[in-house]
């Protein structure tokens, strides 16, 4: 057991970065709302799912037809990114629209907001599940993975997968170093922006005190606006990583990925951008070990464990609660 | 007063239905109150007459889909309502004090071969104990903080019993033993006591016991100490801690009285069903009844038993829509919560408490809204 | 609660009302002389596509029948179980009381295990073409029947083809963690373990996508055959991040991965070569078996999509009811006795059961993936050894 650890230590440590690139950029979705709303935006999972159908959607209807390499990859990859980015932030704002600015504005109870953020979920899943894949990506193949090209025609691929250099058992390959990269400097933007710029102190002041930013003339509306098509774009982000990795989707992908995004936000203090980016690593790593050492049909258990844990023993998260102020 | 608030108060009283009956009930007397009961009681029996089939279930035999999804949903829903609409508090895993009861029955029936009526009180003290043992350390926890635990919790319990040897992963324990025949006395042609392969109905009848069991002891607890006790957690923890409310042991009792009825909810389906797997236990199934306490009514008995009834029913009555039903599902949670958070049938002091409150989980940007107007 | 006195009533009306609409059409129904069969299993739900592959044998089978103008038209009901053993009551119940003489299902272990007694109790002869759970056929059952061979047989038949036949010695084997698979990789494994082998293993969960433990697990201990048991749905993801992941060795699986799904989701190149088991020869149109092009052709043209896992053994399961009753049992018992003497060659497989209900016939077949198509390679021996 433990032999397995250390022999497959390197090799854990590189998939546990990638796969905790991905939940980072999820989890920004779920803090970045939790920070400014306080409310726990259950459907943002779905909203991940609905980025991978975006990226997948370009890939079908352009027609792609790859490997690429240099430069054509580069644009291939940045279309199929901003084809994520749009469908994912265009769900994310239509959601906050019509599933929780209603109850925003009947100052409903946070109780009901999370029953509609589930409802929402429920809703986006199944209209996936029964209307859109059969329609569009997958017809006759009844609820199968989706993969780039509809069931039956030849497999196309985008870039082929290389292994760049080894680090001990651990093979860096390019498009594990791609998401890795990009997703740092995702981040970086981010933060910057949250930081810098003049919404992003609207962002900030919202979240710290909301009634005193209304008074100083921010506009509510907008802020949380603003901050869903945040969320929404970093994870349509995530499901174009995810979908150049795996190369299959569906519509169920994002419910244990959603929970693991959020257990990775908790983790590393939800409401903080950074915390977001170490939890999603630490939780990466942490499964990956894990599964070497108690064999991987536990890596859904240990992520949760971690979860309950951290709920129970220090709630506030690795580097806190940031983006507002600690609320007991 | 002024004209408009006037109006909008005749509005409001317009708008309910029934409501005169509720002042009515409120205040009628002993005698009558027991005859209603009474009256519900032999109703809840007589439904799986076969005369009501061919209207309510065209699809699946009707006295089978009373027992399960309907029956059990109705008592799961009166459980969860202990915890989310007495407590205040979100419990997003419920299903998994189902499982901890179906399990006990399996492993202690399959294995031990012991009978139904020695598992059931196991199951059920099994449940609550795993409630206090999740409870004790996270009911400290902010509401929505809770909700994501049980969730987790929730998922932790299936995902075990699904690796784990001894529970026999995902081929699931077969062979559960049914009920103990207790007599062949026959009423109407259904041997009422008899727990057979074919016909449901003994099943369902001791269903409506367990429930009305059930209600009668939320009922006495809903107006004692207890229940006042939890109403004022639930309007306001801080408040009520400082008037001297042990707020922690009593959400704690919540927690462990709705996990003990998810237990014997699990004992008796397990026994009925005679095979237990971790399938039978996702987590849209806590969203479920979670949707079922919320849209009929949280807080208010009538309204959750109405809302499972109905959240259990509809998919089956409507079997031709099978495949839409959970988009339908979803959208309907949303459009309830937007126009009608307090549920069908809501509770009156709920609803007094959703208005001005909040309801113990606080506002969705609540600042926000009062400041813009 | 006051307003339940009149919602009573309105109920007590109601059933009145439907009871004297039943009491009208009362004996309308025999008029017809119809022959009721059944089937039961999943046509919604995440299993469905196994379940519709089995209802579509069905029905092309009953189709033909009907097409032959026999003196009583076949019937088909389809209950819908949603494959979850807590729903396939209700429907199994319902399937009882409509009274059909023969039952095509229950299509999972699962739900055979919750509603098998009732049809026992019931005396409805039952064939199940899909489910391999062993313990089935411990338990006694007179009326309950399946098509295909249990998990036992070919876990060990597989285990010896990659021992004798592959003349491999590291193995490393991975199951997907469902009802199915626990079973056959267990014995799988025991069949190792009696030739001196002990692999490496793990265990994947169906519904994640990132497989990446499992592939450094496997990439670690180097084996020269993984032996994946489990369904095509996570063999496919499995496959490709082996592949992705540097992994060469054999890819070897069982029938629940026979599907053309797993080359579409692995991709053609990362299946290349793959050797896939199963005790049935459903998609070998090359067998001396004229039958099997026929249905092949004629499943297609019926629902223009090509025939999947268990459809043969659906088709096959009906054409033995209907057999029985083209020779005049028209009663559920008169059925159940006639399964007793059935012998003949199915398209699936040579169709005649043993006196628990297993099927007789326990041979293994082999295919292997080559220019993304599964193809059909024969017995253990013709697995090519390079």
């Amino acid at each position: 057991m433990f032999h397995d650890f250390t022999a497959q230590f390197w090799a854990n440590t590189i998939d546990g970065v990638t796969v905790g690139s991905i939940y980072a950029l999820v989890a920004l979705g779920y803090t970045m709302v939790y920070g400014v709303l306080r409310l726990i935006n259950f459907a943002h999972s779905e909203i991940f799912m609905i980025g991978t159908f975006g990226s997948l959607a370009v890939i079908q209807f352009v027609g792609f037809t790859g490997p690429y390499g240099g430069f054509a990859l580069v644009g291939v990859l940045l279309l199929c990114l901003a084809g994520a980015m749009a469908a994912s932030g265009g769900a994310a704002v239509v959601l906050e629209r019509v599933a929780y600015r209603p109850l925003r504005k009947k100052g409903a109870s946070r109780l009901a907001a999370l029953i509609s953020a589930i409802g929402a979920s429920l809703f986006l899943q199944e209209l996936f599940a029964t209307v859109i894949i059969p329609k569009f990506f997958a017809p006759g193949r009844g609820r199968d993975m989706v993969g780039f090209t509809p069931p039956g025609e030849e497999q196309v691929r985008i870039m082929d997968k290389e292994v760049l250099f080894s680090i001990g058992s651990g093979d860096v390959r390019n498009d594990k170093l791609l998401i890795v990269v990009a997703a740092l400097l995702m981040m970086v933007v981010l933060q910057m922006f949250v930081t810098r710029s003049k919404l992003g102190r609207g962002i900030r002041a919202t979240a710290q005190d909301p009634e005193t930013a209304v008074l100083l003339g921010v506009n509510i509306d907008r802020i949380v606006m603003t901050t869903f098509l945040i969320g929404g774009v970093m994870a349509g982000a995530a499901g174009f990583f995810f979908l150049i990795f795996y190369e299959v989707t569906n519509y169920f992908i994002g419910f244990i990925l959603g929970i693991k995004a959020f257990t990775a936000a908790v983790l590393g203090g939800i409401g903080n951008i950074k915390g977001a980016l170490l939890g999603g690593f630490t939780l990466g790593l942490v499964e990956n070990y894990g599964a070497s050492i108690f064999g991987s049909q536990w890596k859904d258990v240990i992520a949760f464990t971690i979860l309950v844990v951290i709920l129970m023993f220090r709630p506030s998260g690795i580097l806190g609660e940031s983006l507002q102020r600690a609320r007991a | 007063m002024s004209a408009k608030a006037r109006l909008g108060g005749l509005r409001d009283a317009a708008a309910v239905p029934g409501e005169k009956l509720r002042d009515w009930w409120d205040t009628a007397p002993k005698g009558a109150r027991w005859a209603v009961y009474g009256l519900l009681f032999v109703g809840a029996l007589l439904l799986p007459w076969s005369g009501l089939a061919p209207i309510m279930s065209p699809d699946a035999k009707w006295s089978s889909i009373l027992f399960y999804p309907i029956g059990i949903y109705v008592l799961l829903a009166i459980g969860l309502n202990i915890v989310v609409g007495y407590a205040g508090l979100l419990d997003l895993g419920y299903v998994a004090f189902w499982a901890v009861g179906a399990y006990s029955m399996a492993v202690l029936g399959a294995y031990y071969h012991w009978s139904f009526w020695e598992i059931l009180p196991i199951g059920i003290a099994m449940a609550a104990i795993s409630g206090v043992i999740l409870g004790a350390p996270t009911l400290r926890l902010r509401g929505d903080y809770l909700a994501i635990v049980t969730l987790g919790f929730g998922e932790i319990i299936r995902k075990f019993a699904e690796n784990s040897d001894y529970l026999r992963e995902n081929r699931g324990i077969d062979n559960v033993p049914r009920p103990p025949d207790m007599s062949e006395a026959e009423i109407g042609g259904v041997q009422i006591l008899e727990y057979g392969v074919r016909d449901a109905r003994p099943y369902y009848y001791l269903l409506v016991v367990l429930i009305a069991v059930v209600i009668i002891m939320v009922k006495r607890l809903e107006n004692s100490r207890v229940g006042r006790s939890w109403a004022a957690i639930r309007e306001d923890e801080d408040a009520a801690e400082l008037m001297g409310v042990p707020t922690f042991k009593f959400k704690l009792l919540a927690f462990g009285l709705g996990a003990a009825v998810g237990g014997a909810a699990g004992v008796l389906w397990a026994s009925k069903t005679t095979f237990v797997a971790p399938d039978s236990f996702p987590f849209i199934l806590s969203a479920t009844i979670l949707a079922a306490v919320v849209l009929g009514g949280s807080g208010n008995l009538v309204g959750v038993i109405v809302g499972a009834f109905l959240v259990a029913w509809l998919p089956e009555r409507f079997r031709g829509a099978e495949e839409y039903r959970e988009l339908i599902f979803g959208a309907a949670i949303v459009l309830m919560m937007i126009w009608r958070p307090e549920g069908l049938i809501p509770s009156r002091r709920r609803k007094a408490e959703l208005k001005d409150g909040g309801g113990g989980s606080g506002h969705l940007g609540a600042e926000v809204a009062e400041v813009s107007k | 609660m006051k307003r339940v006195p009149p919602t009573m009533r309105l109920l007590a009306l109601l059933g009145a009302a439907s009871l004297a609409l039943t009491a009208c059409g009362g004996d309308g129904g025999e008029a017809g002389g119809e022959i009721k069969l059944a089937f039961i299993g999943a046509q919604t739900g995440p299993n469905a596509q196994l379940g519709i592959n089995i209802s579509n044998g069905v029905e092309l089978a009953i189709e033909q029948y009907n097409a032959t103008n026999p003196d009583k038209k076949v019937v088909l009901t389809k209950y819908d179980t949603k494959g979850e053993p807590s729903v396939a009551p209700g429907q199994a119940d319902k399937l009882i009381e409509d009274e059909p003489v023969a039952i095509i299902g229950p299509a999972f272990s699962g739900e055979s295990k919750a509603v098998a007694p009732k049809f026992e109790e019931a005396q409805i002869p039952n064939i199940s073409p899909s489910a391999t759970s062993t313990a089935l056929a411990a338990n006694g059952w007179k009326y309950w029947h399946r098509i295909i061979t249990n998990d036992d047989s070919q876990g060990a038949e597989d285990a010896k083809a990659i021992v004798s036949q592959l003349k491999a010695k590291k193995i490393f084997l991975v199951d997907d963690n469902e009802e199915y698979s626990i079973g056959l990789a267990g014995k799988f494994l025991e069949a190792l373990k009696a030739e001196g082998i002990t692999p490496g293993s793990d265990k994947i969960n169906p519904d994640d996508t990132d497989y990446s433990s499992t592939i450094n697990k496997i990439k670690a201990a180097d084996p020269e055959v993984v032996f994946f048991a489990g369904y095509y749905a996570a063999g496919g993801k499995l496959l490709k991040q082996m592949r992705d992941g540097g992994v060469d060795a054999l890819f070897f699986s069982d029938d629940g991965a026979l599907d053309q799904g797993l080359i579409d989701t692995a991709g053609a190149k990362q299946a290349e070569g793959s050797i896939i088991s199963c005790a049935c020869q459903s998609v070998n149109p090359t067998a001396d078996n004229p039958k099997v092009q026929e249905f092949i052709d004629a499943y297609k043209k019926k629902f223009n999509v090509d025939q999947g896992t268990y459809s043969a053994e659906g088709y096959d399961a009906t054409n033995v009811f209907l057999d029985a009753i083209k020779a005049g049992n028209d009663t559920t018992e008169k059925i159940n006795e006639y399964l007793k003497t059935v012998d003949v060659q199915g398209v699936s497989k040579p169709i005649k059961f043993e006196a628990n209900g297993e099927i007789a016939d326990k041979s293994i077949f082999y295919f292997q993936v080559k220019d993304g198509k599964l193809e059909f390679l024969g017995d253990a021996t013709k697995i090519p050894t390079s």
